[in-house]
């Protein structure tokens, strides 16, 4: 193996990501680039994102095409000194690939963690678990109009060092899609019994939008199954809500008029991928949908504000809680994180929309980790 | 999420509309096997087996195996329909209609209108269409265009196993007369497909693919192979829409008229023959509604105005392929640029 020469992959966001499409270069071969700087855009099925660099060098060779989708892991470009001969290179990446049909090969008999069903208080309920370790599970809550898979790219980082899980709330995802009232005490319940027919006593909780609510309803009710609070972007914390969005995702079912809508939930709107569209109008075809996410949006969100406040009642919590919330939030107003009560950790995250642990997974889960670690 | 065949699809659609409706039944030719008579019972369920395991699920009285009389049964279950059941119906091959015809054009799809919208005629009738079965001229028509042309019918023709599902659970909820075409050789195809019940709205085509520079209107099997012409041209610098019209009655005007506008070059592509077919259609429309967006004539793709031949290779040049896709779309690609 020659000095030097690095290889540059596909990379793996979130768990379920089996392939990437690399949509375009933003360096020419011949560059020198940093570790860090965005050298080229990456699509997924679920997201599109921009590359970063994962060492610094000089980019001598671009070895995906644009528009090539490619497994995770596998060669996009070879970055070394100017001084490595171009047989050199040849060499490296002939090896490479060698290397990596095998291991693709391999890679193929082990599959994804597939999401699996219970069945607790009455209801369905779909959850995806991964990891192991000591102490208290993380759970996972998503938000309105959301599922599991919202947290691909937080679960999986997390998974290394404990035991984590992210349900479908009632009404989405996979989930049973029967409501009885969609107010935020209904969802609670669903989250205890879930738990109580897993038979885990204490969780630390994450919770984003909706799901933050739901969470902070639960830690409200339950404080001692509670082990610490996270909530990103959550709903209760203030009136103010975009209600067209809320409109626009039940009332749109093409994808060129629900696209606009969806985008109102990220700061770079090319991050809504067509298969991230795709899977929000076909989860909103299955039978019972538009009727529980209606209910909910009544008993939550009525007449365009939200009527579950909830943040006077932090300071009642006795667990740990942070707040995550993207500066340039669309649909949840990130002033709503002002004036806490003391002892609340606020985390505001720069040139970041709704989807917080989305846009900025990492900002994310590296607060996660310490705040874990810490409670 | 499951993958599922096209038959797989289908078969979980019929089951759980019944399971959620008891005014739902199934009847046609074979559609258990074995009626009336000693022995084996449900050994065919249907002749591609589409419709396997629901007879010992549901019974004799929701799926009835009938006699070889297209005639007879389907002016049955278009009668079964007025009178508040909502069957469906499986005409084997859709070349059999024309024994059937007058049951369908003539009576269920004129009932509503000449009952001054007093009775409704909530009957499905699932079939059989395409070629590249070798079952030669007889057994492997497009016939869909010929429904089309009918008011009162509504026409799906579902271009996969998830399309399938939803369109099928929406025929069978709806209250008109709903032509079902399933394409023959597309039976063991795979698709992602949910295990709850979801419909999928009529007249609402699909975008599979969005591009800038040439739009392709297929529908069926033909989106599949649209498709893969679009994904080769990628390579070549042609970047291409595929609209999926999912339904032909009711039609999307909307999406193919906004689409065409947007590149200006169209191709549409039907594996029917070319004359007074859903391809005509729709050149026709964008000629109308779109002329001043057009940089290009419209092309078609289709099949020849000859029968179904029987011989393979002969079959195989017949039927709309992606590389004559992919020529006509460099083809209006190319036109006015030279």
């Amino acid at each position: 193996m020659s000095e030097g020469i690095e290889a540059v992959v596909m990379p793996k966001w979130g768990l379920a990501m089996q392939e990437g499409m690399l949509a375009a270069w933003l360096v020419e071969e011949g560059e020198t680039v940093a570790r860090g700087q965005e050298i080229a855009e990456i699509e997924t099925s679920k997201i599109a994102n921009v590359f970063e660099s994962p060492a610094a060098g000089v980019l001598r060779r671009r070895v995906a095409r644009e528009g090539e989708t490619l497994p995770v892991g596998a060669l996009l470009a070879v970055l070394a000194p100017a001084s490595v001969h171009e047989e050199a290179i040849d060499r490296f990446v002939a090896e490479f690939e060698a290397r990596f049909a095998e291991a693709l090969a391999a890679r193929k008999a082990e599959a994804a963690p597939e999401p699996a069903t219970l069945e607790a208080g009455g209801r369905r309920i779909r959850y995806l678990e991964v990891g192991e370790g000591e102490g208290p599970p993380v759970l996972f809550l998503h938000g309105f109009g959301g599922d599991l898979t919202s947290w691909s790219l937080n679960q999986e980082a997390l998974a290394g060092e404990r035991r984590t899980l992210a349900l479908d709330l009632p009404g989405h995802g996979g989930s049973d899609k029967r409501i009885a009232r969609g107010d935020l005490e209904e969802l609670a319940e669903a989250v205890a019994a879930f738990l109580d027919t897993l038979g885990l006593s204490r969780v630390h909780l994450v919770g984003h939008s909706l799901g933050g609510a739901v969470a902070l309803r639960f830690a409200l009710d339950r404080p001692g199954r509670v082990a610490s609070l996270t909530l990103v972007a959550p709903a209760g914390f203030g009136e103010e809500i975009a209600d067209a969005y809320l409109e626009g995702f039940l009332r749109e079912r093409r994808a060129k008029k629900l696209r606009p809508v969806l985008e109102m939930l990220v700061r770079d709107p090319t991050m809504i991928g067509r298969e991230m569209v795709e899977e929000v109008l076909r989860y909103k075809r299955l039978d019972g949908v538009p009727e529980a996410l209606a209910k909910i949006r009544e008993r939550c969100f009525g007449g365009g504000r939200q009527r579950i406040l909830l943040r006077d009642r932090l300071a009642e919590l006795p667990m740990p809680v942070q707040v995550l919330w993207g500066r340039e939030d669309r649909i949840l107003p990130a002033r709503q994180a002002e004036g806490l009560p003391e002892g609340v950790a606020v985390t505001i995250l720069e040139e970041c929309g709704h989807l917080a642990h989305m846009e900025k997974a990492e900002a994310c889960n590296a607060a996660l980790r310490r705040f874990l670690a810490g409670g | 999420m499951p993958k599922k065949s096209f038959r797989q699809a289908v078969n979980e659609a019929l089951r759980q509309e019944m399971e959620r409706d008891p005014t739902v039944v199934v009847m046609g030719e074979d559609v258990a096997g074995g009626m009336g008579a000693p022995g084996e019972q449900d050994a065919w369920g249907g002749p591609l087996g589409v419709t396997k395991g629901l007879m010992p699920q549901f019974g004799r009285e929701r799926v009835l195996d009938t006699p070889i009389s297209e005639s007879a049964f389907i002016g049955a279950a278009v009668g079964a329909a007025a009178t508040g059941l909502r069957p469906v119906a499986e005409l084997m091959f859709v070349d059999f209609m024309g024994v059937c015809f007058d049951q369908i054009f003539n009576q269920a799809a004129k009932f509503r209108y000449m009952f001054g919208g007093k009775a409704t005629t909530p009957v499905v009738i699932r079939t059989m269409y395409g070629a590249g079965f070798r079952a030669a001229s007889q057994h492997s028509q497009c016939l869909y265009n010929i429904f089309t042309h009918i008011p009162g019918l509504k026409v799906a023709i579902p271009s996969n196993a998830y399309e399938a599902k939803g369109l099928l659970i929406q025929a069978i909820r709806d209250d008109d007369p709903v032509m079902f075409f399933e394409h023959k050789a597309m039976y063991d195809e795979e698709a992602e497909v949910p295990d709850e019940p979801y419909a999928i709205p009529f007249g609402e085509a699909n975008l599979v693919r969005e591009g800038e520079d040439v739009t392709i209107v297929a529908l069926g099997r033909m989106v599949n192979v649209a498709r893969d012409a679009a994904d080769r041209l990628e390579g070549e610098g042609i970047s291409c829409t595929v609209v999926d019209l999912r339904t032909t009655s009711p039609l999307d005007r909307e999406t193919v008229l906004e689409t065409a506008a947007e590149t200006g070059r169209v191709v549409v592509v039907d594996e029917a023959h070319p004359r007074c077919s859903v391809a005509t259609d729709i050149a026709a429309l964008i000629a109308q509604e779109a002329f001043e967006s057009l940089e290009a004539p419209v092309r078609m793709v289709t099949a020849p105005h000859a029968p179904v031949p029987f011989s393979p290779a002969l079959e195989d040049l017949y039927i709309p392929s992606a590389d004559r896709i992919a020529e006509a779309v460099r083809e209006v690609h190319g036109h006015g640029r030279r």
